[in-house]
């Protein structure tokens, strides 16, 4: 007569702890692999995290168009773009490694909670081995914060505050946008020779991450040059109508209102505060200007003839003319007939840059691949040579300065270029005040091993 | 005394997009018992006519200019409006300046049809459900509007100007005795608040010295009784569901110039419209608007910056902390009846 090992309490308990194994997230489970999401099959797959859904959902659409387009420049499909371009060659059009590109995508809805949700989706569930993608600061400090619990690459999209790759950098993380300091920097000398020295400024300032860096870094750069700041006052993000806080500035004693808005927000506060007679107004002796220290083509078509003669800055523009502009410009267009934005130019290049140090550091080991990006010098993708510099894991580029057009042709020229401001005029200290000083560090790479 | 001048202006014009929108939803909570969680969104609509007819009157056909070329290098292709090719290009100019007031002859009958179809289709059927219920229909109604709204017209507020003639700003100052220069408001905001007087004073004459008027407001206070009388009191309720939309779709098309329309507008205002409409009182219609100009004006006032440097933040929160003094104090709100909502 045989007897059954088995028992009640023991069936339990291993049933107990099988289902806890199964219902434990790959993140966690990752021991057999050598880091978090090793490829082992024929493709590798990207993450492409962009506002589908909110208020930011346009330009979420664009960037979808340029991360596509670079997954068939990396599998050798179309033109090649900028890969014709591009310094380095270590990419041959053949995918990555052998391996396929594909990718999936996740909605962020510029909510950081909804962007985490969606970024640890596609981590675990789809296996994802960086994530790219985005077009705020909030949800990009919230998502560079999950990529390295999860061990894994975030290459940041259209994100500008200081704190990216300031206070809150990670070493999992890399930015290739400029940022809030870098405008300063670059519009500083330009509203100099535009509007002098003996200027008061009023300013009008989101009330969040990138709008408090914004405001800190142009009235940095504003008070060098001898403005004075006359006041600073935060508005609610999405508040609609600024009429309350426009009508201050007028019999404010300021001449220069600068609005540290962007998107719908900067279209609306912009509009206003020319109804309001800003633009025909005379303060000091002076004509009243403004200045919108941050543009997007999306904006800048949304914000109509307002936008005429408003100096601004982007981190670039399809009118520049070097190659690497004129591949990517080209290729964009033929495919979507319309040029591509600057979120979108971002988003496309981080996807090239990343496929080209996993194939230099001939590893989809992410401390391989951020050994391959730290200190990283490349040029042929627009705004002359760029260094990823090592220490904090921000691109440093020329910027540019840019103004309303007085006599656009099309929805897409509402923006001319005014200078390329040359990289060594918006470099800072990696220690910078601004960007946490020296408290401020990246941290240890984790590769979720 | 001038900043305090700016601010009551201020008020005034966001109390009128209030009113005018708590006007309707408390005139349909009023008639037909329903908490309609849907009224921004009509508001919304109202304004993305308003974007339709500037879209109709920019309709084109594409022209080559071989002295110019696209950003890709090609024969740049200019869009020739239609009407300006009809009409000469004056007349096509004049019409598409003036699409956002041309816009309230079509937003009439568009609101009418919508506001129709959604009392006729969905709504009706919630009459004798739970509160709860209609708002959750109503509010889900709300999200699938906006987002057919962003669906056809994307997600980035789209530009649509006053006339030339109200483009610029009006020296109010000089007129209450000022310098030059101090009290300067936009013509358009002006306009907006005396459309807004003009639209509530219509809408209370109608309700007051009409027949219809006269039933429905019977209606409202007895339902049942003026039923029995043999008058379809149903069919009035819905043509006042219509009135309502039709008055949210206008104040939609007006406020354009002031605000670029985007597809969550009507969900901002709506929030803020309930807290309004509990204000004044539920079901309400001089509450309501009262409500309006109020919660406008301290809105305004709190956004000072003298204000908001002694308690930062208030801006954002001073229309709920009124509305919490006055629901302690008058839990009616400010003209509200016995029995309404307390069943």
């Amino acid at each position: 007569m045989s007897k059954s090992n088995f028992t009640r309490r023991g069936l339990l308990k291993t049933g107990a702890v099988t289902g806890a194994g199964l219902a434990m997230p790959t993140i966690f489970t990752s021991g057999a692999m050598a880091f978090t999401n090793e490829p082992t099959g024929d493709t590798v797959t990207f993450g492409f995290n962009v506002p589908q859904t909110g208020p930011y959902a346009d330009e979420g659409l664009d960037e979808l168009r340029a991360q596509e387009l670079a997954i068939e420049h990396i599998n050798g499909m179309g033109d090649g773009g900028m890969l014709n371009t591009f310094s380095s060659k270590a990419l041959g059009g053949d995918g990555i490694m052998g391996k396929k590109a594909a990718f999936v995508t996740g909605d962020t809805q510029t909510k950081s909670d909804a962007a985490r949700a969606s970024a640890k989706s596609m981590i675990e569930k789809d296996g994802v081995v960086m994530i790219n993608g985005g077009s705020s600061s909030g949800v990009a400090v919230a998502v560079q914060g999950l990529c390295q619990e999860a061990g894994i690459i975030f290459m940041a999209g259209l994100t500008h505050s200081n704190d990216t790759t300031g206070k809150d950098r990670k070493a999992n993380g890399f930015r290739h946008f400029f940022n809030a300091y870098m405008s300063g920097a670059a519009l500083a000398p330009v509203l100099k020779n535009a509007y002098g020295t003996d200027r008061r400024a009023y300013h009008l300032t989101a009330d969040y991450t990138w709008g408090w860096t914004q405001q800190e870094s142009i009235q940095s750069a504003t008070e060098a040059l001898g403005w004075e700041t006359v006041n600073n006052v935060m508005t609610p993000v999405g508040a609609g109508d600024f009429s309350s806080y426009i009508t201050p500035v007028l019999n404010s004693g300021a001449d220069v209102l600068i609005l540290n808005h962007y998107g719908g927000d900067m279209i609306n506060s912009l509009t206003q505060a020319v109804q309001f007679g800003l633009r025909d107004a005379q303060a000091n002796g002076k004509n009243f200007e403004i200045v919108v220290p941050l543009y997007s083509e999306l904006m800048a078509a949304g914000a109509g003839e307002n936008i005429k003669g408003v100096y601004g800055s982007m981190n670039w523009n399809w009118q520049l003319t070097d190659p690497g502009t004129q591949a990517f410009v080209k290729s964009f267009g033929e495919k979507y007939g319309r040029p591509p934005s600057n979120s979108a130019h971002t988003c496309y290049v981080q996807t090239l840059l990343y496929a080209d140090a996993v194939t230099r550091a001939g590893s989809f080991n992410p401390c391989a691949v951020a050994e391959a990006l730290e200190g990283f010098e490349f040029d042929g993708m627009g705004n002359g040579p760029v260094l990823y510099r090592a220490e904090d894991h921000q691109c440093f580029k020329d910027v540019l300065v840019m103004k309303g057009a007085d006599n656009p042709t099309t929805e897409y020229d509402t923006l001319e270029i005014v200078e390329q401001t040359p990289v060594s005029q918006v470099t800072y200290e990696p220690n910078h005040p601004m960007f946490g000083g020296d408290e401020a560090s990246l941290g240890e790479c984790n590769d979720g091993a | 005394m001038d900043a305090i001048i700016l601010q009551i202006l201020n008020g005034l014009d966001k109390g009128s997009a209030y009113a005018l929108i708590a006007l309707g939803l408390t005139l349909i909570f009023g008639t037909l018992g329903v908490v309609n969680f849907a009224h921004g969104a009509l508001f919304m609509i109202g304004a993305f006519v308003a974007v339709t007819l500037q879209r109709v009157f920019s309709l084109s056909y594409d022209q080559v200019d071989p002295t110019k070329t696209d950003f890709l290098g090609n024969p740049l292709v200019v869009q020739i409006p239609y009407i300006e090719s009809w009409f000469g290009p004056e007349v096509g100019h004049w019409l598409m300046d003036w699409s956002v007031p041309l816009a309230i002859i079509a937003a009439i009958p568009v609101m009418l049809i919508v506001g129709f179809v959604m009392e006729r289709g969905l709504i009706k059927h919630f009459y004798k459900r739970p509160h709860a219920d209609q708002i959750l229909v109503t509010f889900g109604l709300a999200i699938v509007l906006q987002e057919l709204v962003k669906y056809f017209f994307g997600a980035n507020p789209i530009q649509t100007g006053a006339p030339d003639a109200f483009a610029g700003s009006m020296d109010f100052g000089v007129l209450l005795g000022f310098d030059p220069n101090v009290i300067i408001y936009p013509y358009w905001r002006l306009v907006y608040f005396g459309f807004a007087a003009l639209v509530l004073g219509g809408v209370f004459a109608f309700l007051q010295f009409t027949t219809f008027g006269m039933v429905v407001r019977a209606g409202m206070a007895d339902r049942e009784t003026v039923g029995l009388l043999g008058i379809n009191i149903d069919r009035r309720f819905t043509l006042m569901f219509g009135l309502a939309a039709a008055v949210a779709g206008m104040a939609g098309v007006m406020y354009t110039p002031i605000l670029a329309p985007n597809y969550h507008m009507g969900m901002d205002f709506l929030v803020l419209s309930f807290v309004v409409v509990v204000v004044g009182g539920m079901g309400s219609l001089p509450g309501a608007v009262a409500a309006g100009f109020l919660l406008g004006i301290l809105q305004s006032f709190a956004s000072m910056n003298e204000i908001k440097s002694l308690i930062p933040g208030i801006d954002q929160v001073i229309i709920y902390l009124v509305a919490i003094l006055i629901l302690l104090t008058r839990p009616r709100g400010l003209l509200g009846r016995a029995g309404v909502m307390e069943d």
